[in-house]
């Protein structure tokens, strides 16, 4: 009796795989609620094909405690099948010698032609793909509550200049005019947006990607500090150590006018019930409309010991770029898809404008990494940014000059 | 023979039982100092590799103006740190110590921050000090509209914080520990000095606090390690800012080694901060262990 149960689970087993069901464990820190239900679209999709899917979930914001779990996973030969890793930290695996060979999935799915090259690029270590990109942020935005500016009577600005004006005008209104959180990568994240908006996105990519060390002490550099520390008389006593969401949560409920932050920003207005459009409007950072400075997540594959956990990540590699679970892991997670072929009716209108960006720069240039979120450089370089934006974000006494120096020398020493 | 026999089962089974210990403290102690050591000589990255650069990883960690801010920092709260919390403890034990009435009741008070985690002590003084909800604005709204207390969000005094959240956590270790040494002083002293006519006040300060060297030597040593390895309290009460204005190098050498990815110059700095507190005992154990001998 048993003896037959088991076998009709087996037979059951077979059939509902086709091929060799395998098990895959995916390493992720997608854990907050709207995250939690993105991976978990994926996780169905794995299981509705027969595989096996392990949840290796670490909890913690930026992945610092998913990255050290990982790292000793990798030490002790034991790798999950799959993990959340992304930017040239892929690059750094794939030098190891760790990560699997994707380019069958790829050609059989026709990944070059559906990714933007400079996406594609991020994933691919010596020409082979390693790993699948999963979504796109855009950085450079602003999240803005107009109720806040027309009591302050100032327009949304749409240049570095308008900015400043409508800065002055919403202080002398008795409101904080930027909600920031001062963490490290919260002043990096303004400081890039308005690196572009004053250097413009060749200007971007001397800096953060090609780490130009004339471009660096350049008077465009020293001028977009400057600019970078005139935030700090428009925020509020309050902001040190802030956390994103909290200084988000002040623009919904209007202390403040606006917020400079990536498009997950998105997720706090939407919980809270409101409209993009009406309630609060997604702009582009003044002065960067035309450029896009992307945060791509991926999952990158580890090479695996055995055939049938192979066969399970090629599959869930397949499924990850697959329209229906890019619709839906961006719809959760307020990002755009990778796909530029994808019909993007169901999203929001800020989703819909950063579609549009996103492919108009991919053809016609200003699409750019984000340095802030480790797609430009290695971290340690990134690091090496954060120390010096951050001590001269909170100097009294640091000049702008001084700050070019300084970032130009750690960035040398970091490389 | 007699004497093979006598090295029985009395003689080894305590050092067979201590055995499983020592070695685990060989091990994941000096073993891993040892590893430590070799890791900052290479240039790891983000995972060891075994290629030698010899002193090139703290070359360069002297040269990160970071580092050296981090390692002043520590000189100042670890000097701070540990003087206020020896006075305030020495002197929270003195006035314990004068019969009393609810003694019991009020050293339960002062001992209890201790039973907080820092990372509790962290978050509530990161509450309190906040300006926009903490004291100042307390003060603000009870009609006192021009105070201004807001050290927390000041680089150049956001390190006194720390410093106030942390002695407030350790002092009534501190004045424990000084009451335990107060009360194991031989009264029948004190009292001969009172009848040649001593005041309290030389009665404290010539026999009572010399006589209780070895539990200063003991405080100190608490203090000094809670301070060099001091990481959870800054990350709680405010992670390291503003910018860079209370890093420390146990959050120097946690972010380079797990966050960036330079696990080499993480060890380098590692290394330092063991050589810091090395630096500081063996002197001060030597000095302390050898007057035995010498009297």
């Amino acid at each position: 009796m048993f003896k037959k149960t088991l076998m009709a689970m087996a037979m059951g087993g077979t059939l509902a795989a086709g091929a060799q069901a395998g098990e895959i464990e995916v390493m992720h820190w997608w854990t907050s609620g709207g995250e939690a239900r993105a991976i978990s679209v994926l996780k169905e999709m794995v299981e509705d094909e027969g595989h096996t899917w392990i949840d290796f979930a670490v909890a913690g914001g930026g992945g610092e405690n998913a990255y050290t779990v990982l790292r000793s996973r990798a030490v002790s030969g034991n790798p999950p099948a799959a993990a959340q890793i992304k930017g040239l930290e892929i690059q750094e695996w794939g030098d190891l010698g760790f990560l699997a060979n994707l380019d069958d999935v790829a050609d059989a799915n026709n990944w070059d032609a559906q990714l933007p090259t400079v996406v594609a690029d991020f994933m691919k270590h010596d020409g082979e793909y390693v790993a699948t990109p999963v979504n796109v942020h855009r950085v450079n935005w602003m999240w803005a509550n107009p109720a806040v500016f027309e009591s302050a009577g100032v327009e949304i600005p749409t240049t570095m200049d308008e900015l400043w004006e409508a800065a002055d005008a919403l202080k002398a209104a008795g409101v904080t005019p930027i909600a920031h959180g001062g963490q490290a990568w919260q002043d990096a994240t303004t400081f890039e947006s308005i690196v572009l908006a004053v250097g413009g996105a060749d200007f971007f990519e001397d800096v953060f990607v090609e780490h130009d060390q004339d471009a660096l002490q350049s008077d465009t550099m020293i001028e977009s500090l400057e600019q970078f520390k005139r935030v700090s008389n428009y925020i509020d006593q309050g902001a040190p150590g802030r956390d994103w969401n909290v200084a988000t949560g002040m623009v919904i409920r209007g202390e403040a006018a606006m917020q400079f932050m990536g498009d997950w920003a998105k997720g706090e207005f939407t919980a809270a019930g409101l409209e993009p459009g009406s309630d609060y409007i997604c702009a582009p950072f003044p002065g960067t409309e035309d450029a896009f400075t992307f945060n791509i997540d991926s999952l990158a594959m580890f090479k695996q010991p055995n055939a049938s956990s192979t066969e399970a990540q090629m599959a869930m590699a397949g499924l990850v770029l697959s329209d229906e679970f890019q619709q839906t892991f961006n719809l959760n997670k307020g990002s755009i898809p990778v796909r530029t072929d994808m019909d993007m009716s169901a999203f929001d209108s800020c989703a819909v404008e950063a579609m549009d960006t996103f492919k108009s720069t991919a053809a016609n240039g200003g699409l750019v990494p984000s340095m802030a979120h480790g797609m430009s450089t290695t971290s340690s370089v990134q690091g090496a940014i954060y120390d010096t934006v951050t001590e001269f974000f909170n100097s009294r006494s640091m000049t702008a000059e001084q700050a070019a120096t300084q970032m130009a020398r750690a960035i040398r020493a970091a490389q | 023979m007699s004497v093979t026999s006598k090295k029985g089962l009395d003689y080894w089974l305590p050092k067979l039982v201590l055995s499983p210990t020592v070695a685990i403290a060989i091990i994941f102690i000096y073993g891993f100092i040892i590893w430590t050591s070799v890791i900052s000589l290479t240039d790891s990255t983000i995972l060891p590799r075994y290629d030698f650069v010899g002193f090139e990883q703290y070359v360069k960690l002297f040269q990160n103006p970071r580092w050296l801010s981090s390692l002043w920092n520590l000189v100042v709260f670890g000097t701070l740190f540990i003087g206020v919390c020896m006075v305030v403890g020495l002197v929270l034990a003195i006035l314990l110590d004068q019969q009393i009435r609810a003694e019991g009741a009020l050293r339960t008070v002062y001992l209890y921050p201790m039973a907080l985690s820092f990372i509790v002590t962290g978050t509530v003084w990161k509450w309190l000090l906040n300006p926009t909800v903490g004291i100042e604005r307390f003060i603000h709204n009870l009609g006192w509209e021009s105070f201004q207390f807001d050290w927390i969000v000041n680089p150049d005094m956001a390190i006194y914080t720390v410093v106030i959240a942390g002695v407030w956590q350790s002092s009534g270790f501190v004045m424990a520990i000084f009451l335990a040494g107060l009360r194991g002083i031989d009264t029948s002293i004190i009292k001969a000095a009172q009848l040649d006519g001593a005041s309290l006040f030389s009665v404290y300060s010539r026999i009572i606090i010399p006589s209780m060297r070895p539990v200063f030597f003991s405080a100190f040593i608490m203090l000094a390690h809670l301070a060099i390895k001091s990481f959870d309290l800054i990350v709680a009460l405010t992670g390291g800012g503003p910018g860079n204005a209370t890093d420390v190098p146990a959050i120097f050498m946690y972010q380079f080694s797990f966050q960036r990815g330079r696990l080499g110059i993480g060890a380098a700095s590692a290394v330092i901060m063991l050589m810091t507190i090395l630096a500081i005992l063996i002197p001060y154990l030597y000095s302390e262990l050898r007057k035995p001998k010498d009297a």
